[in-house]
C-alpha cells in the first residue's frame, strides 16, 4: 500500500475504529449478559457445557433467521412474514412425507420452492405497490398463518402433525439437519448458522451484490442512477429470509418430528430484534450479519439465562425489551461517531 | 481552446413539449472537447429539461441532437452514460454511510476471481479511489471512511471523479455549486477546469454568473424556455452576463411593478381605511337602534329549545 502524507492525515485511533464498527454494541452486549447471568446463574447450571448449549441451540435458531432479515434490513425492507413461513414450510414437509409418504428430502425440496415464491411474491408486491415493506409483509404473514391453519385442519383434521420420523429418508435428513455434536446436546444448527453467518458475510462484503445491498439500503434512486439493478437486488433479498426461514422449519421439524401451524411465530420479531440490536440502522444501509449474530446470542443468553437463574421465564421479555433499547441507544451514538468523528 | 474542432454534442433547434406548455422553443447549442459551455438561466428557465434531453432522460419534441456528428439516439440515461455523456445530478447518486471507494465503484464493481467465487476487488477499489482523488488535490486517510464525512465540495469532486474515471466525454454539471460556501465552490471550479484541460467537454449549468465567468469558454443564456444566444467569453463582459442571467428588460419591468404595487397599496390603504370608519358608524347606528319586530320574532324561535329528536330511537 502506498504511503500518502498530508497535514490532515490523522492518525486514526485504533480503539475509536473498534469503536465505530456497526456490531460493536451488540458484542458489548452479549458479554455484559454473560457475565451478568454467569454471576447470578453461575452456580445454578448455566456455565457447564450443558447449560451453554442450550442457549447455543437457541442462538442457532435465532441466528439462521436474523442473518437475512439483517441483510434484507440493510437492503432497506422489513419481513415480517418469515415467522408464518416457518410454519408454512414446516407444515409442508411434515404433511407430504406422513400424509403422502413423500422422501422427506422431496419434500424438503418442495417447501423450498415454496419458499423461493413466497419471497418473490413480498418482493414484487413491494416494489410493485410501493408500500412500505412493514405493511406488505404483515399482511403476508397473516395470509400464511390463516392459510396454512386452513389447510392443515382440512387435510388432517388436526393443528400439529407428526409422525416425520417414519417417513422415508428421515434419518439422512436428521444426520444433516439435527445431529448432536456432543454428548453435551450441542446441536448441529450450530454449524448451520455459523456457516450462514459466514455466506452473508462474504455477500456483504466482499461481492459486487453486497455492494448493491448497502447502495439500495442506503438510497434507492441513486442506486438506481449509478446502474444498480435495484428490484432484483431486493426481490432476492426477499427470497434470502424465507428460504431462510424454510431452513429453520425444516431442521425443527426434523429435530421435534412433527409440525405445529403456530410455530415460527413471533420469530418475525425476534429476528428485527437481534438485527437490530446487532447494529443494523432501521432506515437501511448500515450493518452487518457478524451483528445480527450477536445480536441474537445477547437474545438467547438472556432467554435462557433467565431459565438458569430461577427467575420466572415470564420476566424474559421485559428484559429484551430493556436490551433492544439500550442497543439502539448505544447504535445510534456509534453511527454518530462514524459519520463525524474521523473528520 | 480548439475552436476548430467538430462539436461533441450538438443541438439544433430543439424543443420541448410537455403537454400544451413549452419547456424548451427552438433551442441551439454546442460544445467541444476541451472547452466548458455553461448554461446559466433562472429558475424556471428551462435548464433543467435541456439537461434531461442532453443526458437521455427525455428526447427533444422538436429539432435535432448530434452527438459526435451524428443523430442521437438515447433511449435512457444509461445509454447516454455508455456513449461517454456523464451527468452529475444534483442529488449526486451517492449513498453517505458507504465508504468512498465503495461510492466511488458502485454500480460497476471491479472483480477478481471466477465465476460463483468472483468477488469484489477492494484493493483495486480503494487503490484507484486514492489515485483518483489524489489527482484533484483530495487527500483520504481511509477510503473506507462514509462519504458522509466529507464536504459537500469533495462530495462533488468526487461524483465528478467518478464520472471522469469511467469514462465520460462529455461532463454535463447540474448546479455542483449551488449549495457550497465559497471555499468549496472554489475546489470544484478548480476541478472543472482541470477536466477541460483533459480535453473533456463540459457543460456546467448554473444560475450564478459569478461562479461561472472564470471558467467558462463560452455562455448560453437561457429565459423562459427561450435562448438569448451563445457567447464568447471574449463577446461579454461579466457585468452584461449578470444583467442577462437576470432577464435584463425583465429587470426593468420588475422595478416598474415594485413601483405599481406601492402605488396601489397606498390606495389599497386608503379605501380599507374609508370602509372600517363607514363600519364602525353602522355598527354604532344598531347598538343604539331597537331591532324591528321581524328580527325579534326571529329571535324568539331560535330561543326556542331543540324539538325532541328521534335520532335515538334509529340508533
Amino acid at each position: 500500500m502506498s504511503v500518502i502524507t498530508g497535514e490532515r492525515m490523522l492518525r486514526v485511533n485504533p480503539f475509536r475504529r473498534l469503536l465505530v464498527r456497526p456490531e460493536t454494541g451488540a458484542v458489548v452486549g452479549s458479554i455484559a449478559v454473560w457475565i451478568l447471568f454467569a454471576i447470578v446463574a453461575g452456580s445454578s447450571g448455566f456455565l457447564t457445557l450443558r447449560g451453554t448449549s442450550s442457549y447455543l441451540s437457541v442462538w442457532a435458531e435465532y441466528t439462521i433467521l436474523a442473518v437475512f432479515v439483517a441483510l434484507l434490513m440493510i437492503g432497506g425492507e422489513f419481513d415480517l412474514s418469515v415467522g408464518s413461513t416457518v410454519g408454512a414450510t414446516g407444515m409442508i414437509i411434515v404433511i407430504l412425507s406422513t400424509q403422502y409418504g413423500w422422501n422427506v428430502w422431496a419434500s424438503f425440496v418442495v417447501a423450498l420452492i415454496f419458499a423461493v415464491l413466497i419471497g418473490m411474491m413480498n418482493g414484487y408486491l413491494v416494489l410493485r405497490t410501493g408500500l412500505p415493506s412493514f405493511i406488505v409483509t404483515l399482511g403476508t404473514n397473516y395470509i400464511l398463518l390463516g392459510v396454512t391453519t386452513g389447510l392443515t385442519t382440512l387435510i388432517t383434521g388436526l393443528t400439529v402433525v407428526s409422525g416425520l420420523d417414519h417417513a422415508p429418508g428421515y434419518s439422512s435428513a436428521h444426520a444433516v439437519f439435527a445431529t448432536r455434536l456432543s454428548s453435551q446436546g450441542f446441536p448441529i444448527e450450530i454449524i448451520w448458522a455459523l456457516a450462514l453467518v459466514a455466506l452473508a458475510t462474504w455477500l456483504l462484503t466482499r461481492t459486487s451484490f453486497g455492494n448493491w445491498i448497502f447502495g439500495v439500503g442506503g438510497d434507492a434512486n441513486a442506486a438506481r442512477n449509478t446502474g444498480v439493478p435495484v428490484a432484483r437486488v431486493k426481490i432476492l433479498l426477499f427470497i434470502g429470509t424465507a428460504v431462510s426461514a424454510c431452513l429453520l422449519a425444516m431442521i425443527q421439524v426434523v429435530t421435534t418430528t412433527d409440525a405445529d401451524v403456530l410455530r415460527g411465530q413471533g420469530y418475525e420479531f425476534v429476528a428485527i430484534v437481534a438485527a437490530v440490536v446487532g447494529g443494523v440502522l432501521l432506515t437501511g444501509g448500515y450493518g452487518s450479519a457478524i451483528g445480527a449474530m450477536f445480536g441474537a446470542l445477547a437474545f438467547a443468553i438472556v432467554q435462557q439465562g433467565i431459565v438458569f437463574a430461577g427467575v420466572d421465564a415470564d420476566w424474559y421479555k421485559a428484559f429484551i425489551g430493556l436490551i433492544l433499547l439500550l442497543a439502539v441507544l448505544l447504535n445510534s451514538y456509534v453511527r454518530k461517531l462514524a459519520l463525524e468523528a474521523r473528520r | 481552446m480548439n475552436a476548430q474542432a467538430a462539436p461533441l454534442i450538438e443541438v439544433q433547434n430543439v424543443s420541448k413539449y410537455f403537454g400544451s406548455v413549452i419547456a424548451l422553443k427552438d433551442i441551439s447549442m454546442s460544445v467541444r472537447a476541451g472547452e466548458v459551455m455553461c448554461l446559466l438561466g433562472d429558475n424556471g428557465a428551462g435548464k433543467s429539461t435541456l439537461i434531461k434531453i442532453l443526458s437521455g432522460v427525455h428526447r427533444p419534441s422538436d429539432g435535432h441532437y448530434m452527438f459526435e456528428g451524428k443523430e442521437a439516439q438515447f433511449s435512457s440515461p444509461r445509454d447516454a452514460l455508455s456513449a461517454g455523456i456523464a451527468t452529475v445530478f444534483q442529488d449526486l447518486a451517492m449513498i453517505p454511510l458507504m465508504g468512498i471507494s465503495r461510492n466511488f465503484f458502485l454500480g460497476s464493481e471491479p472483480k477478481k476471481g471466477w465465476g460463483p467465487f468472483s468477488r469484489y476487488d477492494a484493493g483495486f477499489a480503494n487503490r484507484v479511489t486514492r489515485e483518483e482523488l489524489a489527482k484533484i488535490g483530495i487527500q483520504v486517510r481511509d477510503t473506507g471512511q462514509p462519504v458522509g464525512t466529507l464536504s459537500g465540495g469533495e462530495r462533488q469532486s468526487v461524483a465528478i471523479a467518478r464520472a471522469v474515471y469511467f469514462g465520460a466525454k462529455v461532463l454535463i454539471l447540474d448546479e455542483p455549486t449551488a449549495a457550497l460556501g465559497v471555499k468549496e465552490a472554489g475546489i470544484v471550479l478548480r476541478y472543472i477546469a482541470q477536466a477541460r484541460s483533459r480535453n473533456l467537454a463540459v457543460i456546467f449549468i448554473t444560475h450564478n454568473p459569478h461562479h461561472a465567468y472564470p471558467v467558462g469558454d463560452r455562455f448560453t443564456i437561457l429565459n423562459r424556455g427561450r435562448s438569448y444566444g451563445t457567447f464568447a467569453k471574449s463577446e461579454i463582459s461579466r457585468e452584461e452576463l449578470t444583467g442577462m442571467m437576470a432577464g435584463g428588460e425583465a429587470l426593468e419591468e420588475l422595478s416598474h411593478e415594485l413601483a405599481e404595487f406601492a402605488r396601489t397599496d397606498e390606495k389599497a390603504a386608503a379605501a380599507l381605511a374609508k370602509a372600517a370608519q363607514e363600519f364602525e358608524a353602522e355598527a354604532q347606528g344598531l347598538h343604539v337602534e331597537k331591532l324591528p319586530s321581524k328580527f325579534e320574532k326571529e329571535e324568539q324561535q331560535y330561543a326556542d329549545p331543540l324539538p325532541p329528536s328521534d335520532g335515538d330511537g334509529k340508533r
